[in-house]
């Protein structure tokens, strides 16, 4: 029974961390989707996202949940800065080009990090850092939890306005064809900063959830989460929201798993040790169309 | 010339250092149904292209509704009320048919007027009622020109362009096509028609232009160029 017990709590964390990873990967298949670029700063911006929460809490003593109120609008403004200054001159250009651009936004992230704040691991002590809630005799720890809750709401919210909203409609309309979208009317340049907000935004609400679980480097954890964003998007297939969520719930139990059952110290490993093997038996992703091969 | 909703006056074209237009000039009057055409490569859709902002004219001026077009980006051209039917479509084949004729009244004006052209396609293109509700993507290749003439008609433009709708659609598919098209003209919408399908465009259209790689040869009413030697011997194989 006891078993049972600690194998059901290991699955309720894996699939409450698995939500926030599903959140980083839906802001790098959305900005895939829409704008056919591979943004190698999302882990940045999700460790701009912790950051912004040790800063709060140091200068204000704010809670992360609160400095979210903050840090999200924050975070889609910079995003569409970010895409309206440095991207959206080199979108056009052969794609190596807006790689590079993405990685040396992702350098500068890192290292402007690194000159703020030093080079020594930084968190957020909560107070229920440690408290848990027995759900049907499960029990869950708090942080994730209200982290999980998090998700949801942003998921939803992100859902209705793909779905539901004339922007949405827009940047699906985008993502699936930008000459038609151009043709009907769409400033599509507009809905790509649009996108890259979104992105950046939905990095540094993950980052901000996940502060008080670990700690965060300047420039380590950024390449950290940008691997795993690749995971999550890359498992489900890269432009595919709904196959986001499911990758990162997988990826969040796979790790928390193999962490608590097998050597704890391997838990990144576990999540890229899944990867491979699916791309082993499936190179298009769990969801992904058929790969046509040549 | 007050009449026209749309003048090219000699416009050069091209693409990085190769022109590929060398002096046009046509013009559409409302309630005309123009073509262009022309063999493979002739320059028929980048004069389209240009017409809708995707590139812009190495010299030479182009006229729409009054309005000197220069340096517009392609949405900005629909917000002027000009709708471009593209080659090979261009539909957002995820979305359903509905869908992707809501996005076709994307901008606030014709959102306003979304349901009076929404009717209004309908009585067009019966057919489409049927298919609402499929994903554009899963519809035949005739369809899918049907839903495309139809989200550039949800804009409620004062002009439309179309450019090949009849490329790669079986010989009855084009007849329908072909046949909706003057359907639409008969609206009293002006029309500028691309087509490689000269024996199609010159039997719905008023006035043509023939275009032979790059440089204009030919233009005239269609009934006369029908009978044209030119025309009979390098189009219509008589």
């Amino acid at each position: 029974m006891a078993g049972l017990d600690i194998f059901l709590q290991n699955v309720a964390n894996g699939v409450l961390i698995g939500g926030v990873y599903a959140l980083i990967g839906i802001g790098l298949t959305l900005v895939f989707g829409v704008m056919r670029t591979i943004n190698f700063a999302h882990g940045d911006f999700v460790v701009l996202g912790m950051y912004s929460a040790v800063l709060f809490n140091a200068l204000l003593g704010w809670d992360p949940y609160l400095s979210l109120l903050l840090a999200m609008p924050i975070g889609f403004f910079a995003g569409v800065i970010v895409e309206r200054f440095i991207l959206s001159r080199v979108i056009d250009a052969p794609p190596e080009s807006a790689l590079l651009a993405t990685l040396g936004i992702s350098l500068i992230i890192g290292n402007t990090i690194l000159l703020t704040f030093g080079g020594e691991p930084r968190s957020v002590q909560v107070s229920y850092a440690s408290s848990t809630l027995s759900i049907a005799g499960v029990n869950v720890s708090m942080v994730l939890l209200l982290a999980g809750i998090a998700t949801v709401i942003m998921i939803g919210a992100l859902y209705t306005l793909l779905n539901r909203t004339e922007v949405g409609r827009a940047i699906r309309g985008t993502a699936e064809n930008r000459l038609g979208a151009e043709l009907v009317g769409i400033d599509t340049r507009r809905i790509h900063s649009i996108v890259f907000g979104l992105g950046v935004m939905l990095a540094v609400m993950a980052g901000v959830t996940l502060i008080p679980l670990l700690f965060a480097t300047p420039t380590n954890t950024g390449a950290v989460f940008t691997l795993k964003a690749f995971v999550v998007t890359v498992l489900g297939g890269l432009g595919n929201v709904g196959a986001a969520i499911a990758g990162g719930i997988l990826l969040g139990v796979v790790e928390v798993l193999g962490a608590s059952y097998f050597m704890s110290e391997y838990r990144e490993a576990y999540g890229l040790i899944a990867f491979l093997l699916i791309l082993l038996f499936r190179p298009e992703g769990l969801f992904g169309r058929t790969v046509k091969r040549v | 010339m007050g009449q026209a909703i749309l003048q090219v006056d000699n416009v050069d074209l091209g693409y990085g250092t190769l022109k590929v237009v060398f002096g046009a000039s046509l013009h559409v009057s409302r309630g005309e149904l123009v073509g262009l055409v022309g063999g493979n490569g002739s320059g028929k859709s980048t004069i389209l292209r240009a017409i809708s902002g995707m590139i812009a004219p190495w010299s030479g001026r182009i006229m729409f509704d009054g309005e000197e077009v220069k340096g517009a980006r392609p949405h900005q051209m629909a917000r002027k009320g000009l709708a471009h039917v593209p080659m090979g479509r261009q539909l957002f084949p995820n979305m359903s048919v509905r869908e992707n004729l809501m996005l076709g009244a994307f901008l606030p004006e014709a959102k306003a007027a979304r349901d009076e052209n929404m009717a209004k396609v309908e009585t067009l293109f019966p057919d489409l009622v049927r298919y609402a509700n499929a994903m554009a993507g899963q519809l035949s290749g005739g369809q899918q020109q049907m839903v495309a003439i139809a989200r550039a008609l949800m804009l409620g433009p004062k002009m439309l362009i179309m450019d090949e709708p009849s490329l790669g659609l079986s010989p009855l598919f084009v007849k329908e096509v072909m046949a909706a098209i003057r359907r639409v003209a008969e609206t009293g919408l002006p029309i500028l028609l691309v087509e490689q399908n000269v024996k199609q465009v010159l039997a719905v259209s008023h006035r043509v232009y023939v275009l032979e790689n790059g440089r204009q040869v030919l233009d005239g009413p269609s009934k006369e160029l029908q009978g044209h030697p030119m025309i009979r011997k390098a189009y219509l194989g008589l």
